[in-house]
């Protein structure tokens, strides 16, 4: 529970959105992010944003998966319930391999999403501060963090002359918190035609 | 794009290391013919035949594959392909050729009855047992020989006039109208090699050609394992001819990311075969009926068993391993690496699929295996590159071109 102070520049073309990018980095402001309606082809490279690291967290999460199959399943058939079934051996691979790969899946699968929707910071019940509410519409909202040594006023008028149509300069919540929208007054639905 | 290199010249290097590898080859072919495919001896008949025929099978699939390639990604409208479809049609040029030597070498097994080879040629035999007598409709010389030559005619047909629509691409700039014929007959080309690839590779052809070795066994899985892994192996040849022609400055339009999809479809077609191989394998091992198990005895627990689980590292845990990495994927050179090991290890599949049944107490890799496939890499070599030199690079009029360019994974 951080209240930041954070200058919002609102642009409503992609050919005006990376060239602002590129001069805003350029000048030295680290670009918070860039909320946009739809995914934006490069604008992750444009951004300087490192590769994700979401699926060495799912690699780990797959190998956790066959781990708990495999030892789970073996001890279980070898040594605390030892089954006859059709002859077959206690240790009996092949007939585990679906289960071995389900269980692996699983694993990947669920802890992906867990772990993609704590890195985006959301999940059912908890909400987050929007910078613009059209930026699910039809505007790009790029954020930038204010340390110390910025000057907002000055970063202000570099986005409007780099050709940002609204800009804004907010104090908000960083992080997370519970809530949900449509019970609180500052809500996505009673604000969006303004 | 003044700047592109549309005509490919062949490197003298290459033609040599062609013609080097046709004439060892081709000399370790002729003398294993004359010395062991004529023998009277039918022991050394049935290694020389069999050795040829899984040679020239995998041979044929794998450059069909380049075909089947370029007809689904037409079928799906894929644009990504574009820059380098002249390599994919390049390869499927071999189809005819190396679909000659499959024809005369099986029509030669089946009308000097080789019944060594496939048992269901003996007709005494056949005669007097069930099972046979119950395929016969299907197994039969005649059946075999009217469906091989319909099989390779029409897919070296079909294959023919997909390249004749592709080349229309090179000459005038499109409108839209006629752009949208193009592709119109693009689609409907391809539409006609699917339908019969289809009824050929992904089912029936496999079980002419290579089940019935085993006439007694069968098993559902075969025919999408054999397509499976001749897909995959034909990948691994477009990804390598992709890289070399790149290596010697052309595709200027081809980069990582058109290479990272092929390499996707390296990766996911490698497990892809996993889950087929397996699946044959599991119910046959569960089910552990004596008619089913015989497939997999001197497999799993004979004379192949180092070959069977080679083929498992080779062809699942090393591109699964290697290939998962998106950076590995967009290195040539690891690409070219798993495409030459892919490529070998689907041989290796194909050998013991062929010599695995022909061959049961001992392998019999050696000289004559090698060399023969010697031969087929040098005519493949040889007549990949005469092809991509008879024509553009580029197919540079094509519609979907510009998509292909700008391509982004």
């Amino acid at each position: 529970m951080a209240q930041k102070k954070f200058v919002v520049g609102c642009f409503d073309d992609e050919k005006v959105l990376f060239p602002a990018v590129k001069q805003v980095r350029a000048a030295g402001y680290k670009i918070k992010d860039v909320y946009t309606p739809f995914p934006v082809h490069g604008l992750d490279h444009a951004l300087g944003m490192r590769e994700t690291s979401l699926h060495t967290a799912g690699f780990i999460y797959g190998i956790t998966g066959t781990t708990t199959a495999i030892s789970c399943i073996s001890w279980i058939f070898t040594k605390d319930w030892p089954l006859n079934i059709g002859g077959k051996p206690h240790f009996a691979l092949p007939a585990w391999i679906p289960i071995i790969f389900e269980l692996t899946v699983l694993f990947a699968a669920v802890g992906m999403v867990m772990t993609f929707m704590w890195l985006c910071q959301m999940a059912p019940g908890v909400k987050k501060h929007h910078f613009h509410k059209k930026a699910t519409d039809d505007l790009f909202v790029m954020v930038i963090e204010c340390t110390d040594k910025t000057n907002a006023e000055d970063l202000t008028s570099l986005l409007s002359s780099k050709g940002a149509v609204e800009t804004d300069i907010q104090i908000a919540e960083e992080g997370w918190w519970f809530g949900t929208y449509d019970t609180e007054n500052d809500n996505l639905y009673n604000n969006v035609a303004h | 794009m003044a700047s592109i290199k549309e005509q490919f010249e062949i490197p003298g290097k290459l033609k040599t290391w062609a013609y080097a590898l046709i004439g060892i080859g081709g000399v370790a072919l002729l003398y294993g013919m004359f010395t062991q495919g004529f023998s009277t001896d039918e022991h050394e008949q049935v290694h020389f035949w069999g050795t040829l025929m899984y040679n020239t099978i995998f041979w044929t699939l794998v450059t069909n594959a380049a075909m089947f390639f370029l007809c689904f990604s037409t079928m799906a409208q894929a644009a990504w392909m574009q820059s380098f479809r002249r390599i994919a049609e390049a390869i499927s040029t071999l189809v005819p050729i190396f679909g000659a030597i499959t024809f005369a070498v099986l029509i030669y097994v089946v009308v000097s009855e080789k019944h060594h080879i496939y048992h269901w040629l003996d007709a005494a035999a056949v005669a007097k047992d069930p099972i046979l007598k119950g395929k016969a409709g299907f197994l039969n010389p005649t059946f075999f020989i009217i469906w091989t030559t319909l099989a390779i005619g029409l897919w070296s047909y079909f294959g023919y006039r997909m390249r004749q629509i592709s080349r229309e691409a090179d000459e005038n700039p499109m409108d839209h109208a006629t752009a949208h014929s193009f592709n119109i007959r693009s689609m409907t080309g391809s539409g006609f090699f699917l339908v019969w690839f289809g009824l050929t590779v992904a089912s029936t052809i496999p079980w002419l050609w290579l089940m019935s070795i085993d006439a007694h066994w069968y098993s559902t899985m075969y025919s999408w394992y054999t397509f499976a892994s001749s897909f995959v192996a034909g990948m691994a040849l477009i990804a390598l001819w992709v890289i070399y022609v790149k290596n010697k400055g052309y595709l200027e339009l081809t980069n990582s990311e058109h290479l990272h999809d092929i390499a996707k479809f390296m990766f996911a077609f490698s497990i892809f075969w996993t889950y087929l191989w397996f699946s044959q394998y599991m119910l046959i091992w569960y089910a552990n009926i004596p008619e089913e198990t015989v497939y997999f005895k001197h497999r799993v627990q004979g004379a192949y068993k180092p070959i069977f689980f080679l083929n498992l590292v080779v062809n699942f845990l090393a591109p699964l391993l290697i290939l998962m990495k998106r950076s590995a994927k967009r290195n040539f050179t690891l690409v070219a690496f798993m495409a030459v090991l892919i490529l070998f290890g689907h041989w290796i599949d194909f050998y013991q699929m062929v010599m695995g049944s022909l061959m049961k107490d001992h392998v019999t890799l050696g000289w004559l295996d090698f060399g023969i496939l010697g031969f087929f890499v040098g005519v493949l070599i040889l007549m990949v590159a005469r092809s991509l030199a008879s024509k553009p690079l580029i197919a540079k009029n094509h519609p979907f071109l510009k998509e292909s360019i700008i391509h982004q994974v």
